[in-house]
């Protein structure tokens, strides 16, 4: 086969370049890891990446794919890298100690490139840079997301995105926040805040509303990095993360009917994804025998007992009053007290679920009122129920959540 | 190695509630981590400032000489005073602000000088 119609016959074939875009997002935050480490200059290695892809997406559908795509895109990388800084001629320090760097270890030994990813996830989600800004540095560095694609994932303009992300980048530079795992006495407070950023990029993903696909697409990226810094950190709370995350996604499919949101208690569990549910289970095992529970094993726990049950009546709802009552114990927040109170509702009725919710001081969270508006109706309190349901629906912004709480408001009858 | 600005951000208003005691105690305090950071290697400059009323501003762009009385800027916290470190990064940085910022008693904005290669950030 001559290397044209090679080309000719991959242009043709959307598996293939889906093939190629797999593999680039997957490689993307390993190379980008290891060429910052190399230049010292997370713009030159971006760059760098860059323009490597672009060489890529020439040369694979012709050449096919390398054996070792990952080794090839950062020699690839490296070697523009040095032609950028000879061509730019630019001769200050750093770049020349870089281009000495690099031409000592091209090509690129097997050195320790798990590290380079670790590295990158905790310069991104460094507690000096804002929580939006964390997360957009995450996606886009170790994601391998475009500006574009993380612009529009989060309802932004994408200058406003792009601005974002170089701001960060050069705050990184101007006050040097280290290229480096954290000594081990912080390593515990700034792994929950990896975490913190892995958990907002799943919800923004899966609290999205139906039918925009890079919305979906956040939620798997986020299991992807989830799964990534698991294999390179080990500690329960990440696998609790991962669990609670699978165990979630499980339900995407059952979550949504005909543009309805359709609650736990409603979802056809057939629909439920059986190997995630599995995947989730087994972790959340592992993790619970380690004998140190955090918030987000917890939760993972909670679910997995809601996953367990074949039908929503069979629900062991005591363990999950109880697994709520040790997360507030570590983690006392009222979100998790109303998430207890509506369990409360299922085991000492809506009456004494209704009296919890209450006394919680969560005036504009609008789950809050829809837990109200839940158990006023239980009680046949329906007036009260109606203005819930309204209040809560003037707070709520997911198009499949208004039409699910504008079918209940209307279920109620006069 | 990045020179960093250590500001102490006070509410002067705040101030008149602390009782001698306690201002002895700062005192003392930020005494201590002078002498630890200056032991450690990464002190370079510091300052306490008076109170912000007894600050004068002049201005003399493009050749004006305009005179006012008080802090530049109207605020209810100003600077209190500062420290000039050395620090291999950030990381370390913090840390020996959030130090300072325990002895003396204020929240402690952490600023990295230009390096020589001029601002890395606008």
């Amino acid at each position: 086969m001559s290397p044209g119609t090679g080309s000719d016959r991959a242009a043709l074939d959307p598996q293939f370049a889906e093939q190629i875009s797999g593999i680039v997002r997957a490689e993307h935050g390993r190379v980008v890891a290891t060429l910052i480490r190399r230049l010292g200059d997370i713009d030159l290695a971006e760059d760098a990446v860059a323009e490597a892809l672009v060489t890529a997406l020439e040369r694979w559908p012709a050449d096919g794919i390398p054996p070792n795509p990952g080794a090839w895109l950062t020699t690839t990388a490296g070697n523009k890298a040095i032609d950028r800084i000879r061509r730019e001629g630019k001769r200050d320090l750093k770049h020349k100690e870089a281009l000495d760097m690099i031409d000592d270890s091209l090509p690129e030994p097997t050195g320790p490139v798990a590290d380079d990813r670790l590295r990158l996830i905790f310069i991104c989600c460094h507690p000096a840079l804002a929580p939006e800004n964390r997360i957009a540095l995450t996606l886009r560095l170790l994601g391998g997301l475009t500006v574009a694609e993380i612009a529009r994932a989060f309802l932004v303009p994408e200058t406003t995105m792009a601005q974002r992300i170089t701001r960060s980048k050069q705050k990184i530079k101007a006050a040097n926040i280290p290229y480096q795992v954290p000594r081990e006495a912080d390593l515990v407070e700034r792994l929950a805040g990896v975490l913190a950023v892995l958990y907002l990029i799943f919800n923004e993903g899966y609290l999205a509303s139906a039918g925009e696909g890079l919305r979906e697409d956040l939620s798997a990226e986020a299991i992807r990095l989830t799964r990534q810094v698991g294999s390179l950190i080990r500690s329960p709370e990440i696998d609790g993360l991962l669990a609670l995350m699978l165990l979630t996604e499980a339900r995407r499919d059952a979550r949504i009917a005909d543009g309805v949101l359709v609650t736990l208690d409603r979802q056809d569990r057939s629909r439920w994804d059986a190997d995630l549910v599995d995947e989730g289970h087994a972790l959340v095992r592992r993790c619970l025998a380690a004998g140190r529970p955090g918030p987000y094993q917890l939760q993972a726990a909670i679910n997995a007992v809601h996953t367990d049950a074949l039908d929503a009546s069979l629900t062991d709802w005591r363990q999950i009053v109880q697994l709520y009552d040790q997360l507030l114990v570590i983690q006392p927040s009222p979100i998790a007290e109303l998430n207890r109170a509506v369990a409360v509702a299922e085991l000492d009725g809506p009456d004494v679920a209704l009296a919890l919710v209450e006394r919680l001081d969560l005036p504009d969270y609008h789950p809050a009122l829809v837990a109200r508006a839940e158990l006023l109706r239980r009680l046949d309190r329906r007036t009260e129920a109606r203005a819930a349901y309204d209040a809560a629906l003037a707070l709520s912004a997911n198009e499949a959540e208004r039409a699910h709480l504008v079918r209940r408001r209307e279920s109620l009858g006069s | 190695m990045t020179q960093y600005l250590l500001s102490v951000i006070h509410d002067w208003n705040d101030l008149g509630d602390v009782s001698d005691e306690e201002v002895q105690e700062m005192f003392a305090a930020t005494g201590r981590f002078n002498d630890e950071i200056q032991a450690s290697g990464h002190w370079v400059f510091a300052g306490g400032l008076e109170h912000p009323s007894t600050a004068t501003v002049v201005n003399g762009v493009k050749g004006a000489n305009i005179v006012t009385d008080g802090p530049y800027l109207e605020a209810k916290e100003h600077l209190g005073g500062f420290w000039v470190i050395e620090a291999a990064d950030l990381d370390e940085a913090l840390e020996i602000g959030r130090r300072g910022s325990m002895a003396c008693g204020g929240a402690v904005e952490v600023r990295p000088f230009q390096g020589e290669d001029g601002p890395a950030g606008a």
